[in-house]
């Protein structure tokens, strides 16, 4: 990379779109952490309520996986531009370890 | 810091060398090291093949015999053809990127000295009681029954050089996502740029089970647990599940790029674009993706059951499709091209039926009642050294040829780099053709020995001959290099005169910072296009000259490999000497330390002047 360093200004129809696209971030941002907040506390009354073990583990591993989608997506800003090969690769993976997982239920455990 | 290159001594060589972070010289010691094991397990091979030369022979014991085809199978996939591919990789995909180096340089030392310590650990097993003997596959009934210490030589080497290997693979990813020239875009990358990023990202989702598998063996083995053990509620298959989830893509993590490898030579000596460049890249990919869907065809005896079997022999006959594009590809490559057959081209060439004959035997295995008949015979055998060594040994030793100029300067003789060829070809064929037909007798693998009366003599006969040609091919091969190396005469940039690629526009030697401008890339074949419209340095520049922020050399990586060398036989040892948990603390401090001293210190690299670059002729 070049050392020779380049000043570069921003134009004030710039500014204010940054501006602007910062405070739609912040918005969403804390929206996500409300509904992260909300959906914790539905997984404590589950188990706090006593409800059969039956229904308690699905709907806990469901929000889990709410979560971790609201978490990639809102905070580790994978719905931004420039993360498409961490997506596919993530993405990639979650396929893989699925199919393995579903192998060994199904052939090793249940079979 | 001058960057002109001056002799040095050979203390000051080694030292050079030992801290080096430059992916030319990695590439250098991943090609020396693997050649080693190349040669190690080499040996072993010569020995199982004289075992096996007449009926009855007792040159060596039955228990000998299991730890030799153990470690030529380790070795050979672990040691030597993945390590030897690393080389290659380090050496020409960051200059066919326009790169001046991997993204993590001091990662790159790192997984280079991991690999070779792992290695060296795994060998000297030899000499400390008895090497494994379990097979390279290491089922868990048979590796947890094995008396000695030679499994546990086998679990932890291969869990520190697979360290090493899972590092090197995320650099090359890294790299290859991150720092390609101006105008590389995926679309342009050259095919061994290509199935290097595809193999990387196999490695990135296959090692991990390996990892998972090796730690249950290492705690089942030396920290009382049992994982693989039923009678204590554990499940043996599951390490069978777990190597073949690593082992399957594990092969294609080595046949990949060799297809890389392959489709440059054809490409440049049909002094031809590469034929479907686009359908080459969806193959590759997709290639990627099957190879994690099929690990169970190693398993169709296991009793999975028919639903099973047929989900995964349909999903592994479904790989020979994007297979057999590559193959028309390469095919209508050639095809009307301006042909020059030299050394590279003539294994391309030899490569094509060697591979489709493994190809077309794996499909015979996948169709799982056929496999009961075929399944742990000397067809296997057949199997797998036909795509092993007629695909990736083939491209291993063409690609010697074609990227020595490259990486040294010196040009291989072609005389004799031909006499290889027609000897390790022939040779090939001879041992492993005839294996199909012994399996097909009946004749069981890794059997140490068999009866006279059984009608397998003379066919084995002809395969241990076999063997003997292929191993004057590669001693042929050393000669070539001794008297290329000793002769020392430099040939310059673009020695095979059609270069297409990036790698072949850079000045000889290569300057250890590679570009002194990052070039624009406009389009596939580079440097082709270039020289077609009679650029004569061969690059359109993007950027002026300017400074170039290079990275220092760094002592850490050695010593953090040191540290888990010594940390190995702390484990291996566990439970039977009192020195075994101090060693293993020990060996986890040097590397933990050694971490810490790298994340405190502050290391910025150093800078290369523009008024030196200046003044640098970029080696001619
Ligand atoms: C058309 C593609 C391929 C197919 C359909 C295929 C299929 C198979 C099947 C079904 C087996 C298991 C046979 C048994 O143990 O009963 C097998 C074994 C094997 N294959 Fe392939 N294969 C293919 C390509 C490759 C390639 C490209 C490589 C390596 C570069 C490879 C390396 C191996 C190895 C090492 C084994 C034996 C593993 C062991 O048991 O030690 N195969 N193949
Ligand atoms: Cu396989």
């Amino acid at each position: 990379m070049s050392h020779d360093a380049q000043v570069y200004v921003r134009s004030q129809t710039e500014f204010e779109y940054i501006k602007q696209k910062r405070k739609k971030d912040m918005r969403n941002q804390v929206t996500t952490f409300a509904i992260m907040i909300f959906l914790t506390l539905i997984a404590f009354t589950t188990v706090a309520a006593g409800f059969s073990v039956y229904l308690i583990v699905p709907v806990i591993l469901l929000l889990a996986a709410i979560q971790v989608v609201l978490q990639l997506y809102y905070f580790m800003h994978m719905s931004e531009k420039n993360h498409q090969v961490a997506a596919f690769f993530l993405y990639s993976a979650c396929l893989i370890a699925f199919t393995f997982i579903l192998t060994f239920l199904t052939i090793i455990w249940w079979g | 810091m001058s960057s002109i290159a001056k002799k040095k001594g050979f203390g000051a060589t080694l030292w050079d060398y030992l801290t080096t972070v430059d992916h030319k010289k990695i590439a250098i010691l991943y090609l020396a090291a693997g050649s080693l094991f190349f040669v190690i397990g080499g040996i072993e091979a010569m020995l199982i093949r004289i075992q096996l030369a007449q009926p009855d022979n007792d040159f060596v014991s039955a228990g000998l015999f299991n730890e030799i085809i153990t470690m030529h199978g380790t070795t050979m996939i672990f040691l030597a053809a993945m390590p030897i591919l690393f080389g290659f990789m380090n050496a020409v995909m960051p200059l066919q990127i326009g790169a001046r180096d991997v993204a993590f340089p001091f990662l790159n030392a790192l997984g280079f000295w991991l690999f070779l310590f792992g290695g060296i650990f795994l060998n000297l097993s030899w000499f400390m009681g008895g090497a494994p003997d379990a097979g390279w596959t290491s089922y868990a009934s048979l590796s947890l029954a094995s008396p000695g210490h030679g499994i546990d030589f086998y679990a932890l080497g291969l869990q520190i050089s697979g360290a090493g290997t899972y590092i090197g693979g995320i650099n090359f990813l890294v790299t290859i996502i991150n720092m390609r020239a101006p105008g590389m875009t995926y679309m342009r990358m050259p095919l061994f740029t290509w199935t290097t990023f595809v193999a990387s990202a196999l490695i990135l989702f296959a090692f991990p089970p390996l990892t998972i598998g090796l730690f249950f063996l290492i705690f089942d083995r030396m920290f009382g647990g049992n994982f693989f053990d039923h009678t204590m509620g554990g499940n043996t298959i599951i390490w069978e599940h777990l190597f073949w989830i690593f082992g399957h893509p594990e092969v294609y993590i080595l046949i990949l790029p060799a297809f890389g490898i392959f489709s440059e030579i054809f490409a440049l000596f049909s002094r031809k674009r590469l034929f479907g460049y686009s359908s080459m890249v969806f193959a590759t990919v997709l290639i990627g993706f099957l190879g994690f869907m099929v690990w169970a065809h190693h398993m169709f005896t296991v009793g999975l059951g028919p639903t099973a079997n047929a989900i995964f022999a349909v999903a592994t006959m479904a790989i020979a499709v994007p297979t057999g594009m590559k193959i028309f590809n390469w095919l209508l490559t050639i095809w009307g091209g301006s042909i020059k057959v030299t050394t590279p081209m003539l294994y391309a060439l030899g490569f094509i039926p060697s591979f489709v004959a493994g190809g077309v035997t794996g499909i015979m295995q996948a169709a799982a009642p056929l496999d009961y008949q075929l399944h742990d015979s000397y067809f296997i055998v057949a199997h797998f050294h036909y795509v092993i060594v007629g695909g990736v040994v083939l491209a291993i030793l063409a690609a010697v040829h074609l990227y020595w100029p490259l990486m040294f300067n010196q040009m291989l003789n072609e005389t004799l780099g031909k006499w290889t060829f027609w000897f390790f070809f022939i040779g090939f064929h001879c041992t492993f053709f005839i294996q199909h037909f012994l399996g097909l007798m009946g004749m069981p693998r890794r059997v140490f020995t068999f009866g006279a009366n059984q009608g397998w003599d003379t066919f084995n006969l002809i395969s241990s001959a076999g063997a003997a040609l292929m191993a004057i091919g590669v001693i042929i091969l050393v000669i070539n290099i001794i008297i290329t190396v000793v002769k020392n005469v430099p040939v310059g940039n673009d020695p095979w005169e059609d270069g297409r690629t990036l790698e072949w526009a850079i000045p000889q030697p290569v300057p250890f910072y590679n570009f002194k401008q990052t070039p624009l890339v406009r389009g596939l074949d580079t440097f082709w296009i270039e020289k077609q419209e009679g650029n004569k340095e061969g690059m359109t520049y993007a950027e002026p000259v300017s400074d170039i922020h290079m990275p220092n050399n760094s002592f850490i990586p050695f010593v953090m490999t040191i540290g888990l060398f010594i940390a190995a036989f702390g484990a291996l040892y566990n439970g039977e000497k009192d020195w075994a948990i101090p060693v293993l603390v020990l060996g986890l401090a040097i590397t933990l330390g050694s971490m810490a001293v790298r994340s405190i210190k502050d290391d910025h690299g150093f800078h290369i002047h523009k008024e030196d670059l200046m003044n640098d002729e970029g080696g001619k």
